[in-house]
């Protein structure tokens, strides 16, 4: 444990000194076109989000760091198309209206604005005045509901949903062959939510779910000192007497009880779903396609790892950069048109372009796959096939979509 | 492996091609920091070369004694002798040099410091840092003008061919390109740049005066989705007629017709085919495999892969010294 903390101490003053860049000579501009200004805002949620594990407690700035590394790579691109991008943040105190804040971002001149917010924010300042001036970039909600009954055209979706986390995690349990599923759900909203995925997902593959138990939030100390051994004692109980089952599926979006159950469990079985192999839009172990650069960057700026929501912070930001970078980033509504058309490819160090879906707005992309140390695999797995893009066997596909866009 | 096939026909297809110059192919191993060394008379593998950590790039010296390669993950780069076979020195190279290239009087390297957002100038009588110029995010393809005064360099994530003055050593023109563009070669008669770009899935031809994209290139192959088609290296031949294109996890090489730009025919090659090199008398092209960990060759004339060469640890880039001019 010492040598681990020698080593993190150690490469942390690397990358300190590392973090002074060699500057070079100024790079020139292309012609003598006035320079364009983009205000990009940065709408965040009010609530803490909670984590079992304190090496998954969220950084202050979780989520807004991706959006700033995001925004630094449109800004080297900028300096050759003399463009400047700019982050307006703002984070929601507790019952502040989100319409209001959303206005506070666009006076400032902000007509694209990253959204990490809860479901409900996100639509009130979707369907808010200012909302109608702006275009909003949902980083941090994974709900159906935002892509399905109550989608916005002013709406774009870049965090995946749940139905899409679902089933990349699915194809993977399927193509190992681990069919029977005990599903674990907890006590809140969002907990059913993420469970009726992973049994939506299920259904659709043909896994099966076996049995499904619920595990009550009593409201108990997450990590008090006496916590462990009451753990240790707890979920045993609460998983014995199952079916015969291949991997335990745990809906805890809460967090829980989810990261509890590896190597508690009263049968000897893999868990998956919110702990164990979890699926995931990013993963600071990831390192294919490219991705340890991204990876190296961000870790020298913000001498932490990269997650998940910096991540779509991240792709968001250059999502708008590459709009500006094809001077569709002039309004809004030109902005929409280009994501939509068949010019608009992504590279996001997933290994393929990802593009975004015409009929909601949510942005295809690769799942991976995590265990917490590495990237396990990366779905779609091969075999699930598509007439289209393969992409599309993540999510609810076009013939399903409740979806109307105005 | 459909595209292996018997020592013995092997030879007879040597037999029918003529026999390549007497030289050596030098291929640098991403993962197993080594350099693999091909005699390519035999097309057997000769040496294996350790070098420093995460071997990419590679140049040959115009006077064809000199390799260099690129070692990303300890900032050097290193020089082989082509006639001993051994590392024969070392400097420093700035943070994670990814690809190199030479000026055409072996005066000058360039280097992309894919890590630094820079293209990098050194001495190469000195190994002295000459200067640089700044680029967009990852920089990474590197081409030289055939007069030697132009360079383009491409940036994977700002989407970019920079062309820079290679005298002044400031940025010309900036070409924005379809998605995360890999390599950049010029036609031998300097009129054209072609880049290849893996996400966009095309091969930008940018006029070399104008500095504009006349035409894209679009790859298909039927069976194979089209996420998986991902130009990265690009090849010309000495007489410019013929360009071959690595098409990355699609496992193939485009033969490409650069008169009409049409494809000839894709060649099944190893997997996640990376760089390719020609043989001084165009006669076969090298490519290297970085997942299945071997080297394809493919006889020019006949367009057809020839024989597989097993070495390193992901395999990425290929060069092979010609002989040697005065």
């Amino acid at each position: 444990m010492t040598g681990q903390l020698t080593r993190w101490i150690c490469g942390l003053f690397g990358l300190i000194l590392l973090a002074a860049p060699a500057r070079a000579e100024s790079p020139e501009l292309d012609g003598d076109k006035p320079a364009q200004n983009f205000v990009i805002g940065y709408l965040r949620r009010a609530e803490n989000r909670t984590a079992i594990s304190r090496l998954s407690l969220p950084a202050e700035n979780d989520g807004q760091a991706g959006a700033e590394s995001g925004l630094d790579d449109n800004n080297v691109a900028g300096e050759f198309l003399g463009q400047k991008f700019s982050l307006a943040a703002h984070r929601l105190k507790p019952g502040e209206d989100p319409g209001q804040a959303l206005a506070d971002l666009e006076a400032k001149g902000a007509r694209f604005v990253l959204a990490d917010l809860p479901a409900e924010a996100l639509l009130k300042a979707a369907d808010s005045p200012a909302g109608a001036k702006t275009l909003l970039f949902n980083i941090g909600a994974a709900d159906e509901i935002l892509r399905e009954e109550s989608c916005r055209a002013n709406v774009i979706h870049v965090a995946p949903s749940r139905a899409m986390l679902a089933d990349g995690l699915t194809q993977y349990l399927l193509w190992k062959q681990w069919r029977k599923l005990l599903v674990v759900v907890g006590s809140h909203d969002q907990d059913r939510l993420w469970a009726e995925a992973l049994k939506r997902s299920a259904t659709r593959f043909g896994g099966k779910i076996i049995e499904e138990r619920m595990f009550a939030d009593a409201g108990g100390a997450r990590r008090a000192d006496s916590g462990v051994a009451l753990v240790q004692k707890q979920i045993p109980a609460f998983t014995q007497n199952a079916p015969a089952y291949d991997v335990m599926l745990a809906a805890d979006e809460s967090a829980v009880f989810a990261e509890y159950l590896p190597y508690r469990t009263w049968d000897a079985r893999p868990v998956a779903g919110s702990a164990g192999l979890v699926p995931t839009s990013w993963d600071p172990a990831y390192e294919q396609a490219g991705a340890t650069q991204l990876q190296q960057r961000f870790e020298r700026k913000f001498l932490r790892h990269m997650t998940a929501l910096d991540m779509n912070g991240w792709t968001a930001a250059r999502m708008i950069g590459d709009a500006a970078a094809h001077d569709a980033a002039g309004d809004t509504s030109a902005a929409r048109a280009y994501f939509l058309s068949k010019d608009f490819a992504l590279a996001a160090f997933k290994g393929q372009k990802l593009t975004l879906r015409d009929w909601n707005l949510q942005l295809r992309q690769p799942i991976l796959l995590s265990d917490g140390r590495n990237v396990v695999s990366v779905s779609p797995q091969e075999g699930f096939m598509h007439q289209f893009s393969e992409l599309d066997t993540l999510g609810l596909d076009r013939p399903e979509t409740k979806c109307r866009l105005k | 492996m459909p595209f292996e096939m018997s020592r013995c026909a092997f030879v007879l297809a040597l037999l029918a091609a003529g026999p390549a110059f007497a030289t050596d192919a030098f291929v640098s191993n991403e993962k197993g920091n080594t350099i693999s060394v091909i005699d390519v008379e035999s097309m057997m593998l000769k040496k294996t070369i350790p070098v420093g950590q995460r071997p990419r790039g590679l140049v040959v010296t115009p006077d064809q004694k000199t390799v260099f390669v690129a070692l990303g993950d300890i900032d050097r780069i290193a020089a082989i002798d082509t006639q001993t076979l051994a590392v024969s020195g070392e400097f420093d190279a700035g943070r994670d040099p990814e690809r190199l290239d030479i000026s055409p009087d072996g005066k000058t390297l360039y280097v992309t410091n894919e890590d630094s957002n820079t293209l990098t100038f050194f001495n190469l009588e000195t190994k002295e840092r000459l200067g640089g110029a700044r680029l967009g995010v990852e920089p990474e393809g590197l081409a030289v003008s055939p007069d030697g005064k132009t360079i383009v360099a491409t940036t994977e994530t700002t989407n970019m061919a920079h062309f820079v003055d290679a005298e002044r050593r400031k940025i010309l023109a900036n070409v924005l390109v379809d998605a995360r563009p890999r390599m950049a070669a010029f036609t031998p008669d300097g009129k054209e740049v072609w880049v290849s770009t893996e996400i966009g899935g095309t091969i930008c031809i940018i006029d070399a005066e104008t500095r504009k994209i006349v035409e894209r290139i679009r790859f298909e192959i039927p069976g194979l989705r089209a996420e998986n088609i991902q130009p990265i290296g690009v090849n010309m031949s000495r007489d410019g007629k013929l360009a071959f294109i690595s098409l990355g996890p699609a496992n193939r090489i485009a033969a490409v017709d650069v008169k009409s730009r049409k494809v000839l025919k894709y060649l099944l090659v190893g997997q996640r085919v990376w760089h390719a090199a020609l043989t001084p008398d165009d006669k076969f092209l090298l490519t290297a495999n970085g997942i299945s960990n071997d080297v394809s060759v493919i006889d020019v004339s006949a367009l057809k892969v020839v024989r597989s060469i097993q070495v390193g640890e992901s395999p990425w880039e290929l060069v092979i010294p010609g002989p040697s001019k005065p």
